[in-house]
Parts: structure tokens; sequence; C-alpha cells
């Protein structure tokens, strides 16, 4: 456990230095957070009525995905790629750890650490003047942070599998290409899951994307009630446990069959 | 000019073979850009579905802002990735290289590559273009066709000036101005919309710092037979893609600037 934990510290301190980065992404983030907000405006002025969620909630939401917007960059590990290339994965094979969790802990401190760089400054800024609200309710609030943990497992069980998919692929392009596409629909990071059509519904509820935007920002809006958030962090939690376990089938499939590259 | 042309299609061509190397990834890359580009009119029809219309405007109309920014913003980004590469230049020394070759290098680099896999954004956009001009209850004009073409020409334009005055801060910072992101992204996204949804300030900036509104808005606005209230005269739009074209050459001023202003990093 502690040499995961060592592997997730280094990768994060390192990743914690890009700040400026961080900074300049932000401008960039307020800009597309105004555009929706105000594409959003634009659609409830002609018919409010037809909204599934209020005005001031729909804008807390588009802050949120902002914020959260690192999250989603859901492409295998770059570090796995260079090394899969290379063929110094050989040296990865030989390491006195579980290979799963040690991918698991590096893609873990790869999504969590610009995450954070961003939703800090990004929450404060729209909280004191782009209208982001805080949380329905304190218990919502704490709801909601234990939602954003879960949905950190789950989105770095995602990317661990795409780092495995490597294993058959090499070069990473196909898959680290077309999840994103899936991903940013069916999280809610493009409009608001609710907002699409009734008959879309239910396929958007049982597939795992929503886990990682929507059902935290709902929990956060006050969206879905209190006696809805045991449902949502299961489905959360249930689908992270799938895929890392899916996830272990196929590495341990993969390191079977794999060939190291000559370097 | 015809020997430019002709260097121009061997750069190019060379650049071509290069991506074909890879065919596997190229048709992954083409159909994920596709898809990428797709959710965002998914979205549009969503919301459209869900709230019926938008201030006035039908889905079909908003289809044809979207689709003539993002085919035209499709082809200035295929054409436009030396520039994108620029900083990088800069920072390896690789530019002092380009200096010595007898070539503009503002030739050089709109020579880089043309990267085919943009065909994915490309086609997406064309895709909701067909779809506007089938579904608009105006009658569609050859003259019309041709102002759109006009008006694609004009984005392209000022898109690929907006890359090189991108490019252009690099002689200066060494690094890529993200910000710019919001004007040429930012500007595909403002532009899917009719710009009369937005707030006051935001059209403004995006009539006057940033011509957008010349090379969409007001084209379309000629297209669909619509006037702005209290805007300019209804006729504007056939010529206004011109500002497109005007803004390019300033934009190159400013990257010749830039060139004289260069020193090498040494690296």
């Amino acid at each position: 456990m502690r040499a995961y934990a060592a592997v997730f510290g280094a990768r994060f301190r390192a990743l914690l230095q890009y700040r400026a980065a961080a900074a300049a992404g932000l401008g960039t983030q307020v800009f597309w957070g105004l555009i929706r907000v105000m594409i959003f405006g634009a659609f409830y002025a002609t018919a409010p009525q037809a909204a599934p969620m209020s005005f001031p909630q729909v804008v807390t939401y588009v802050w949120l995905g902002q914020g959260m917007i690192r999250l989603l960059i859901w492409r295998s590990d770059p570090a796995v790629e260079g090394m899969i290339r290379t063929g110094t994965v050989a040296y990865e094979l030989v390491r006195p750890v579980d290979l799963y969790w040690l991918w698991f802990s590096r893609s873990a401190a790869n999504l969590t650490a610009p995450t954070l760089l961003r939703a800090v400054p990004m929450y404060a800024l729209a909280g004191l003047v782009l209208g982001m609200e805080p949380p329905a309710s304190p218990a919502a609030g704490a709801a909601w942070a234990a939602s954003v943990a879960v949905a950190v497992l789950l989105a770095t069980s995602m990317c661990t599998l795409a780092s495995i998919s490597l294993l058959w692929t090499i070069s990473g392009e196909g898959v680290s290409r077309l999840l994103p596409a899936a991903v940013w629909c069916l999280s809610g990071m493009v409009i608001p899951l609710p907002f699409f059509p009734d008959w879309a519904q239910p396929v958007l509820r049982a597939l795992p994307f929503r886990g990682m935007m929507d059902l935290p920002f709902r929990i956060y809006i006050g969206h879905l009630g209190a006696g809805d958030w045991a449902g949502a962090l299961g489905h959360q939690a249930a689908w992270a446990a799938g895929l890392v376990l899916l996830g272990r089938w196929a590495l341990c499939r993969g390191q079977r069959r794999l060939v190291v590259q000559g370097g | 000019m015809r020997d430019a042309a002709r260097l121009y299609v061997r750069y190019i061509s060379a650049s071509m073979r290069s991506q074909m190397q890879y065919r596997a990834s190229f048709v992954f890359q083409t159909i994920g850009q596709f898809l990428i580009c797709g959710i965002d009119f998914v979205a549009i029809w969503a919301l459209f579905a869900r709230f019926g219309g938008l201030k006035g405007w039908s889905l079909p109309e908003v289809a044809l802002f979207y689709g003539m920014v993002h085919t035209a913003f499709a082809v200035t980004d295929a054409a436009s990735r030396g520039f994108d590469h620029f900083p990088h230049m800069v920072k390896h020394g690789e530019f002092d290289r380009m200096l010595l070759r007898p070539r503009s290098t503002a030739f050089q680099l709109a020579a880089y590559t043309l990267e085919l896999r943009r065909v994915g954004r490309f086609g997406q956009g064309f895709a909701v273009l067909v779809y506007a001009l089938c579904a608009v209850e105006v009658e569609i004009t050859a003259a019309k066709l041709a102002l759109i073409l006009f008006a694609m020409a004009g984005s392209f334009c000022m898109f690929y000036g907006l890359l090189v005055l991108q490019a252009t801060a690099a002689f200066w910072t060494t690094e890529s101005l993200e910000l710019m992101n919001t004007v040429t992204y930012g500007g595909t996204e403002t532009g899917s919309y009719p710009l009369s949804i937005y707030h006051d300030w935001f059209r403004k900036f995006f009539t006057f710092v940033v011509p957008l509104a010349c090379v969409n808005y007001y084209p379309a606005l000629a297209v669909l037979d619509r006037a702005e209230p209290g805007g300019f005269v209804a006729t504007f739009g056939w010529y206004s893609p011109a500002v497109g074209l005007a803004f390019l050459l300033v934009s190159l001023r400013v990257w010749k600037l830039g060139v004289r202003h260069y020193r090498s990093t040494g690296s």
C-alpha cells in the first residue's frame, strides 16, 4: 500500500508544478462557461417552463463542469504509452508491485492534480462573480464531496483500462480518440443530462459516464433529493468496481500475450 | 506565384504521404473527430427538442450558422498546423533554419502540413450545413450559395489570421498563448448560434475586435432573408465577408513585425 501511495504522491507533486498552465487554462474555461451560460439564458428566455431545472441551477452546473474538466481527459497514461512504444514496459513487469495498482495510482495522480489546480480557482472565481451558487444544503455539500471522490475513482479505473488497452493497440490512438467523444457527451459536460430527451434518459442512467459529472453536480445543486443520494453513490461505486475488475482481467490476459518491443 | 503554388503542392503531398503511413490510426482519428464534433450539434438538437425554439430561431436556421462556421474552421485548422507548431520551433531553434530558405516564413509555415484527419471535423460541419440548406424555409438561390461560399472563405481567412496572431505572440513569449483558443475554438462555438442571442458586450467583441459577425452572422442573416433589428442594413451581409480577408492581411503584417523582432533562443 505504501508503495502505491508513494507512486501517487510523486506523480501528484510533479504535476502540481504546472500552475502557470492551469492559470492559462482558467481563462479559457471562464470563456467557455460564459458562452454556455448565455446560450442557456437565451433558451430559458424562450420557454422557461420547458426546463428540467431552474436557471441558477443550470448556471451552477455549468461552472461545476468547467472546474472539473480535467477529470474528463480520459486517455491512457502518456508515460505508459511511451514505455510500450520503447519497450521499457519490461521494467514495469519486474517491479515487486501489482502492475494494475501501480498504473492505477499513477492515473489517479494524473487526474487529481490537474483537476485540483483547475477546480479550486475556478470555483472561487465562479462563486464570487460568475453566479455559481453554494450547495443546496450543507448535507448536499457533504454528499457532493463524497460523490466527487467516487467520481475520481471511476475516472481512474477508466483511464487505467485505457492504458491497459495499449497492450493490444500499441499506438494508443484508437481508444484514446474514441473514448473522449462518448465521455464528453454522456457525462453531462456538453449539456446537463436532464436536458436530453426523455426517451434517452434510461440509457444515460444505466451508463457509467454520468457518475463523472452529472451525479455529483445534481447532488450539489439539489436536483437530486437526499433520498436519491445512496442510489447515486452506489451507481458510481458499482461501476468503478466493475471497471477495476475488468481492468485486472484484461491486464492478466494482456500480460500473457505481451511482446516487448525491442529498443 | 505559380512557382509558389507548385512548391506548396509538393510540400503538402509529402506531408500527406507521411500521414497515410499510419492508416488505421488515421481512420480512428478521423472517426473520433467526426464524433466529437458531432456531439456539439447533438447538444443543440437536444436543447431545441427540449425548449422548442430559441428566441425566434429554428433549428435549421441555427444549423446554417453552425455548419458555415464549423466547415470553414475545419479547413483553417487543417491548413494552419505550421503556425500551431511554431512556438515549439522557436523554443528549439528550428525557426532559424526557415530564415535561411529562399521563401517567406509565412509561406513555409503555411506549407508545413495539411492535417488530413481534420476531414472528420469538416465532414461533420458539412453534413450540418447540407441539412440546414435542405431544411430552412427560405429559398436557397444560386446567389445565396455563392454568398455562403464567400462567407466561408471569409471565415477561413479570419480564423487563419487569428492563428497567425497566436503564433506571432510566440516571438515575444516563446510559449503558445492558450488564451487565443477562446477566439478560435471559442469563436466557432460562439458562431454556432446567431450572435443576437448573446449579451451586448460579447456581440460587440465578436463584431469589432474579432470580426466573426462579418464572416458568419451577417452573411447568414442575408441568406435567411432576415435583418438585424437596429443593426446594419440588410445588404451588409453580402459584402461583409471581405473583412475576413482584410483581417488576414493585417495579421500577416503583424507577423512580419514579429519576424523582424525575432531572436533565436540559441538552443
